[in-house]
């Protein structure tokens, strides 16, 4: 074992850490900006230079409110929940390919924490799939029927969108023939994938913001119904915890969408200029996030059964098509060049 | 395995592929057929069944090895996949009125049928333990389901439960047996097991307790004593045409993969296994049949009657390791399952024919007096008991002679003996249906469904006539060996 | 070596530690987790074996999916509180007694290997990769594959028709 390496695998993990956190921070302000803005309103503009240290006094004031636990709930897995909740939304970046492979005090590094590993979408599709744990555990643990009520419907909606997701990652794998993440990105080299898959990153996009609890299916946190879902008895750094997962989650997300279908870090000059990867992965989550937004902004909440119908009588069949059409397409025209 | 090699396993187990893809067809089609025509489900179902009967008998002669070993078609499978879709289709006949009559017309009754079907038939055809397994639950299922699709009427509930649970359990024994002999031999396959046993690289010991644990996993699925228990409930409590089914089918798809597995596989293990078999056997012959006299209730009857019937299935099994006697154990076994089939077929209609109401008709009672107002019926029922006791010239008398001349081949005159007392003791309560049925006074009541006399008068008729004619069949039985 | 032994103690210590927990919990829902921890150790387990597309179909499926369900059913049937089952007077006694028989079974077949059974050998390391699996899968293991396909859809089916309300009309 190289000790090399392993300073390095600790340095890469800081990093991905230290630039989510500050991505979470940072993507609230860019949030509120936007959302004002839609909404022809200014948005926050006090602290800081544009407003800019406002995560900073949001923060600030987070950690100095009072955290109440309330009497009747189990406190270790109440305590557990929001841990839970942020972990698998901060380590689900690990496989994902900042950059192609670097040159840096002479040593070889490629620009992603755990380097090109074989199944990257494996990985992200088991951290997405225990992700769920969090929300349900805290709507449970909080002993209060509108909590259990979020945390029960959270669960149901993100399995039944976790099934359209899985299968929207099926399409890019059939393409590039890997499931290796940077091997998705290097067979864009000629096409996004987008261009090929219109079908799957429609139901890609719509299985995320599901699957990150974003509106219009914000369910769990539907605040006429359920006052404020899982984590309403959450208050402090814990809720916090919650908000930051929920964010860092829409990161993650737009990152590994515009990976599989966006040509990930890929784009002009990148072969001469290797640093300009993380430049052109971040314009490109930039934009993707914006999108969320967007959506937020204009599209009411759906019902219920209309979200659980809309995901299984539609969403999934639809990605099933669009499976089966992508491997038709591959199996009858093997030289299509893609 | 590339796509003509493919295609070609596919086209070896055509009929097996024809019934799994009507029966997925059938689930879409039955959505749009309304409540009040689902005899046009049923009738689809049988069709279905039919087109598949009609492949295999075309192809009677073939034999084939696909899916890279794990798959053997030959005479064997061939046997049994006709005995199948033939059991099939009548079960269609006998359930179409009863199911009406219950108000438990349901679509899917006809699809889990189908499923259930070929799931026996690739138990036929395994030659994987794996396969074996998949098979297993592929016909059990569908059969815990249909043993309840009467809820909420709770003894169906009850059935279906037991069912459910015994069943699980004795997979997840068969599941373990695979294990070991996975772990003895390295491998799932049967052309495997027998060269990891002849190159002598077979753990003997793992290789005998795997086996051990596939008998008894398997000898929950056909009621071999002393793992019969749930045998009675849930024939009781399972709607009457799926008791039908199940003693049939599901004891034929037991003792196919117990014949295949432990005649192609597991010859080397006879000196250990033969004296286990042999006392489940007499147990099972011994118990069934002393057990059936205190029957009041005819379903019951019949439940410890097929409890009876496994053990005499197991005598044909128990000089397997001889190899001169090998040919005719599977010879016997299945000519003995056919006339078990048959019969049952028999029986079982007219006990559907004599429940109008739920769980109503079914005592010994209520058979009495049957001859006089409906002479045909007890006439088929007369022919069913006497062949169950093995009263020439009906099937089932021949089904028991080959069993115990097999038998005496091996030099196991003891248990044949003992096969031939318990048939004697059987006859006191077989022929006292009969009795019932002529000498006693009484108001029965049946209905009169076409379908159901059609299925009932055939197979009554078959069981004299090919009980006569025997000859050919017993050919036919013969030829399936295992090769 | 020596971080993958010291990695595979820690591991294993955590598996036994949740299966034990999950035995002991009073309480379901802690159960369920002790559960999840445990199949997560042991993914973790495959992906020091060199088997990451195990490891990773492991937590998906069980550690994910299956658990998911299991907690979701609890909640639901509000049923976290087990109550005292009735044991058996002799339940106890025998169960020490056959726990203790297996652990002296299993050591002795672990040292001696009695039956014949060998060391596993080393795999290839390239076994374990997706395209290997689906080229198990896809070829060897074909029919077996589409079978255990029907039976998922069997099962789906039987527990629709046996949970679904619908009225009987029973003619009388």
């Amino acid at each position: 074992m190289d000790a090399a390496l392993i300073i390095e695998w600790i340095i890469k993990s800081i990093l991905l850490l230290v630039i989510c956190i500050t991505g979470f921070a940072y993507l609230t302000f860019y949030e509120r900006k936007a959302l004002a803005r839609l909404q022809v309103r200014i948005g926050p503009n006090r602290a800081g230079p544009f407003g800019l240290l406002q995560p900073v006094a949001d923060g600030i004031k987070l950690i100095f409110k009072e955290e109440l636990i309330p009497e009747k709930a189990d406190r270790l897995i109440f305590v557990l929940a929001p841990v839970v909740t942020v972990v698998p939304a901060l380590v689900v970046l690990a496989v994902l390919p900042f950059g192609g492979v670097v040159n840096l005090f002479g040593r070889e590094i490629s620009l992603s924490v755990a380097g090109d590993v074989n199944i990257g979408i494996l990985y992200i599709t088991a951290i997405t799939s225990i992700s769920v744990y969090g929300i349900v555990l805290a709507g449970w643990s909080s002993n209060n029927k509108y909590a259990a009520m979020g945390g029960i419907r959270s669960t149901a909606q993100m399995i039944s969108y976790e099934l359209a997701l899985g299968l929207g990652f099926i399409g890019p794998i059939l393409l590039a023939g890997t499931m290796s993440l940077n091997g998705i990105v290097e067979g864009q080299r000629g096409m996004w994938y987008v261009v090929y898959q219109p079908l799957g990153v429609l139901v890609f996009m719509i299985a995320t913001l599901a699957e990150v609890n974003r509106a219009p299916f914000d369910m769990p946190e539907a605040e006429q119904e359920l006052t404020a879902g899982y984590h309403t008895e959450y208050s402090g750094m814990k809720f916090a915890l919650f908000f930051m997962a929920e964010y860092v989650k829409m990161i993650a997300v737009s990152a590994i969408a515009a990976t599989l279908f966006f040509g990930g870090y890929r784009g002009p000059f990148i072969d001469q200029v290797p640093w300009l990867g993380p430049i052109y992965l971040l314009i490109k989550v930039m934009i993707l996030l914006f999108g969320m937004i967007w959506v937020r902004a204009t599209l009411p909440r759906l019902r219920y059964d209309q979200l659980m119908a809309f995901g299984w009588k539609i969403l999934l069949p639809v990605a099933l098509l669009n499976v089966l059409l992508t491997a038709g397409v591959i199996m009858l025209f093997p030289g299509l060049g893609v | 395995m590339n796509l003509s090699n493919a295609s070609a396993s596919l086209n070896a187990i055509l009929p097996l592929v024809v019934v799994i893809l009507w029966a997925c067809a059938l689930l879409l089609v039955d959505l749009f057929i309304t409540k009040e025509r689902k005899g046009l489900t049923a009738l689809l179902a049988a069709i279905g069944m039919l087109a598949s009967l009609i492949i295999t008998l075309a192809r009677l002669d073939l034999e084939a090895v696909v899916f890279n070993g794990m798959v053997t078609v030959d005479g064997f499978s061939n046997f049994l996949t006709v005995l199948f879709l033939g059991s099939g289709i009548v079960a269609v006949a006998l359930s179409y009125d009863y199911l009406k009559r219950m108000g438990l017309e349901k679509g899917e009754y006809y699809v889990l049928l189908l499923f259930t079907v070929s799931g026996m038939m690739l138990m036929a055809v395994a030659s994987d333990l794996i396969v074996v397994f998949l098979a297993l639950e592929l016909l059990s299922i569908p059969l815990y389901v249909l043993a309840g699709i009467a809820t909420p009427r709770l003894d169906s509930e009850e059935s279906s439960l037991k069912y459910f649970l015994l069943g699980s359990f004795s997979t997840g024994i068969v599941v373990y047996g695979i294990a070991l002999v996975f772990g003895a031999t390295g491998t799932t396959s049967l052309a495997g097991i027998v060269d990891a046993i002849t190159a002598g690289s077979a753990g003997m010991g793992l290789l005998v307790a795997g086996a051990a644990m596939l008998l008894i996993g398997l000898g929950f699925k056909v009621a071999l004593v002393p793992f019969h228990m749930w045998t009675p409930d849930v024939y009781q409590g399972a709607p009457s045409s799926v008791t039908a089914f199940m003693a049939i089918g599901a004891k034929a798809a037991g003792f196919a993969a117990i014949l295949r597995i432990f005649i192609q596989a597991f010859p080397a293990l006879s000196v250990d296994l033969t004296p286990v078999l042999w006392v489940l056997a007499a147990l099972t012959m011994i118990l069934g049949n002393v057990v059936a006299i205190a029957q009041r209730n005819i379903k019951r009857l019949l439940a410890y009657s097929s409890i009876a019937n496994a053990g005499y299935i197991l005598l044909a099994l128990v000089p397997y390791g001889q190899s001169d006697v090998a040919a005719d154990s599977v010879a016997s076994a299945l000519f003995y399952l056919l006339a078990y089939a048959f019969t049952s077929f028999t029986a079982w209609s007219v006990v559907i024919a004599l429940e109008q109401v739920e769980g109503k008709g079914l005592e010994l009672e209520d058979y009495a007096g049957l001859s006089r107002r409906y002479p045909i019926l007890a006439l088929t029922m007369t022919v069913a008991m006497l062949s169950f006791t093995g009263v020439p010239p009906t099937l089932g008398f021949l089904g028991k002679f080959y069993v115990f001349r097999t038998l005496l081949e091996g030099g196991f005159p003891g248990l044949a003996v003992i096969g031939v007392v318990t048939s004697l003791i059987s006859a006191y309560y077989y022929l006292r249906v009969v009795v019932y049925m002529y000498m006693r006074e009484g108001e029965p009541q049946a209905i009169r469904d076409p379908w159901l006399y059609i299925a009932a008068t055939a197979s009554a008729i078959c069981l004299v006539v090919l009980g006569i004619f025997s000859q050919p069949l017993f050919a036919w039985a013969s030829q399936a060996m295992l090769h | 070596m020596i971080p993958d032994i010291v990695l595979f103690i820690i591991l294993a210590l955590v598996a036994v530690a949740s299966a034990v927990g999950m035995l002991f919990s009073k309480n379901a829902i802690y159960s369920a987790l002790n559960l999840i921890l445990n199949f997560s150790s042991v993914a973790v387990l495959y992906l020091i074996l060199g088997a990451p597309f195990i490891a990773l179909a492991q937590v998906t499926v069980y550690a994910g999916a299956i658990m998911v369900l299991f907690l979701f059913v609890i909640m639901l049937l509000g049923a976290e509180r087990l109550r005292r089952s009735e044991t058996l007077p002799y339940q106890q006694p025998v169960s020490i007694i056959l726990a203790a028989i297996l652990a002296v079974v299993a050591i002795y077949a672990l040292l001696f290997r009695p039956l014949g059974i060998e060391a596993a050998s080393v795999a290839n390391p390239d076994f374990s990769s997706p395209a290997a699996m689906a080229e198990m899968l896809f070829n060897e293991y074909l029919l077996p594959f589409e079978v255990t396909s029907i039976l998922l859809l069997v099962a789906m089916i039987g527990a629709i028709v046996l949970t679904r309300k619908r009225q009987r009309r029973v003619q009388r």
